[in-house]
């Protein structure tokens, strides 16, 4: 690739600058950017993210989008170490804060999809799973995540606003080893996000968990404090935001803010 | 025994030789000393004692044991079938004996599920026949330490198998031994720093088993949580419990490989070593 000039990267960072102080522009049309931008994402992201990113350097032909997927808080772990991020997104509001905490992001997190929590189940619902009340049978093989990963604090806190007692077979280290133990056909029921059953496709089913008991996972993104690329990384997130980054989510199973 | 053998003997080596050895020793030192740095000591104790760390470590021991007692009674065989056997495809056969060693782990327990799964090749016999089910069980523990670690022993006993003057054997059979007393008596002493060092090594890759195990037997405290298993998902919550545990992961193997090498293997560590200069 050929290396911009500073002359031209200069000029780009004083217009985008000029342009932001005088907000005169929607995010659809956020300044140009270019360059590199490492984005870190959680892995629950992993899908949708990569059609966004290709979808912006469509936008954006000067710029590289680059991810690093993996759980948000091993991603928090590597930003903290000096990992050069200039995005994070993270799968819960847990993760951010504590990225927050040690003063590593440089703009104001902000929630851009959310996510609910389902029932997965093998593909036709063999075992006729209805509910949450169902996975108490001691009968049936359920996996969840552990406590320590935030898909596993919410089928926590699922199982106890159903005001169910579920003893899981295993507790997974993160959602896509649920996923796997149910497509395999080695549990009978998981709890996991509505977007990994719809990737599942026909391999799983879900039984969808009434609103009352279910829990909203909110995804909030910043800019890092260490970000070499501001500008690059603001247009990015600006992306997601925009109308087309949305209906990509949507199109993975994400729900709007 | 050795120790007075070896006493005093000293070993020149050229500089380069060393110098590039003393960064393999630093290569290996440095990481360890990083988690020692960053280790949170004044609560170290209140780590270790807490009671889902004194489990998983007891269920780490008893597993990582089993799975070497079933690496040696399967094992041994195996590399004496491999040393002194000659069948067609034996290149072939061993090859697959020592394929979990390159495995990605993850992807040995996805095999180990399709091959002793509720739905697998085998596993569904079992489940149906006598409602045996491995995948997280305890058992199914040992099975995916036991695939990764067993090969280890294999190789270093079918090396030391070959490199055996058969003839001894020979003469003991001439002699009138059975072929078991040739076995006990000759052979076995023969080789035995390998079969230990096999076990040994076996031991060590069971007891650190992290992705066969997490992806075949899953991950439930006081059945299939073992330490590495603890230990990864402290680092998701709280990293300085996690080091804690590594930390004391890492002394046990320590003091077994350390204590092993001086029992078994003569102690070598006395030679002098002087630079040419």
């Amino acid at each position: 690739m050929r290396r911009p000039s500073r002359l031209l990267i200069a000029s780009v960072a004083l217009l985008g600058s000029l342009g932001a102080a005088c907000g005169s522009h929607d995010a659809d049309t956020a300044a140009s950017a270019t360059g590199d931008v490492t984005v870190f994402a959680a892995a629950s992201l992993t899908a949708a993210f990569t059609e966004i990113g290709d979808a912006f350097m469509v936008e954006y032909p000067e710029s590289k989008v680059t991810f690093n997927f993996a759980a948000s808080s091993e991603l928090v772990t590597q930003i903290g170490e000096g990992a050069p991020a200039d995005v994070f997104a993270s799968a819960d509001k847990g993760n951010m804060i504590k990225l927050a905490d040690a003063g590593n992001n440089a703009t104001e997190p902000q929630v851009f999809a959310t996510n609910l929590l389902e029932i997965m189940v093998g593909p036709g619902n063999p075992k006729g799973i209805t509910g949450i009340a169902d996975l108490a049978d001691e009968n049936l093989v359920v996996v969840v995540c552990a406590p320590e990963v935030p898909c596993g604090t919410y089928a926590a806190q699922i199982f106890e606003s159903a005001g169910v007692t579920v003893t899981p077979k295993s507790l997974e280290q993160n959602v896509k080893a649920v996923v796997g133990k149910v497509t395999l056909g080695e549990a009978d029921a998981g709890i996991v996000y509505r977007t990994d059953v719809t990737a599942a496709g026909d391999k799983a089913a879900g039984v969808e968990i009434p609103a009352a008991t279910n829990v909203v996972a909110e995804y909030p993104i910043a800019v890092t404090k260490e970000a070499a690329n501001t500008q690059g990384a603001q247009a990015f997130i600006d992306f997601v935001n925009s109308e087309q980054g949305q209906k990509i989510l949507a199109s993975y199973g994400f729900l709007a803010p | 025994m050795s120790r007075s053998r070896r006493r005093g003997r000293r070993v020149s080596l050229p500089v380069p030789v060393l110098a590039l050895a003393v960064v393999a020793v630093v290569f290996f030192a440095l990481p360890l000393v990083g988690l020692l740095w960053r280790a949170p000591w004044s609560n170290a104790w209140a780590y270790l004692t807490e009671e889902h760390a004194l489990t998983a470590l007891r269920l780490s021991l008893i597993c990582s044991l089993w799975a070497t007692l079933l690496s040696v009674v399967f094992g041994v065989p195996l590399a004496w079938l491999l040393a002194r056997v000659e069948f067609p495809g034996r290149g072939v056969v061993r090859a697959l004996c020592t394929l979990s060693m390159v495995l990605p782990p993850v992807v040995g327990g996805v095999a180990l599920f399709f091959a002793l799964g509720r739905r697998g090749l085998v596993g569904q016999y079992l489940d149906r026949w006598f409602d045996f089910r491995l995948p997280f069980t305890t058992a199914g523990v040992v099975v995916a330490q036991t695939f990764v670690a067993m090969p280890f022993l294999v190789i270093t006993v079918e090396a030391a198998l070959r490199q055996l003057d058969q003839r001894v054997e020979d003469a003991s059979r001439t002699l009138g031994a059975s072929r078991w007393y040739t076995f006990r008596r000759v052979t076995l002493p023969a080789i035995r720093p390998a079969f230990v060092a096999g076990a040994v090594l076996a031991w060590a890759r069971a007891l650190g088993e992290f992705g066969a195990t997490i992806t075949f037997a899953g991950n439930f405290p006081g059945t299939t949580q073992t330490m590495p298993l603890a230990v990864y998902l402290a680092l998701e919550t709280n990293p300085e419990q996690a080091i804690v545990l590594a930390l004391l992961l890492i002394a046990i193997s320590f003091a077994v490989l350390v204590g092993l090498r001086d029992r078994w293997f003569g102690r070598s560590d006395r030679s002098a070593v002087t630079v040419l200069a």
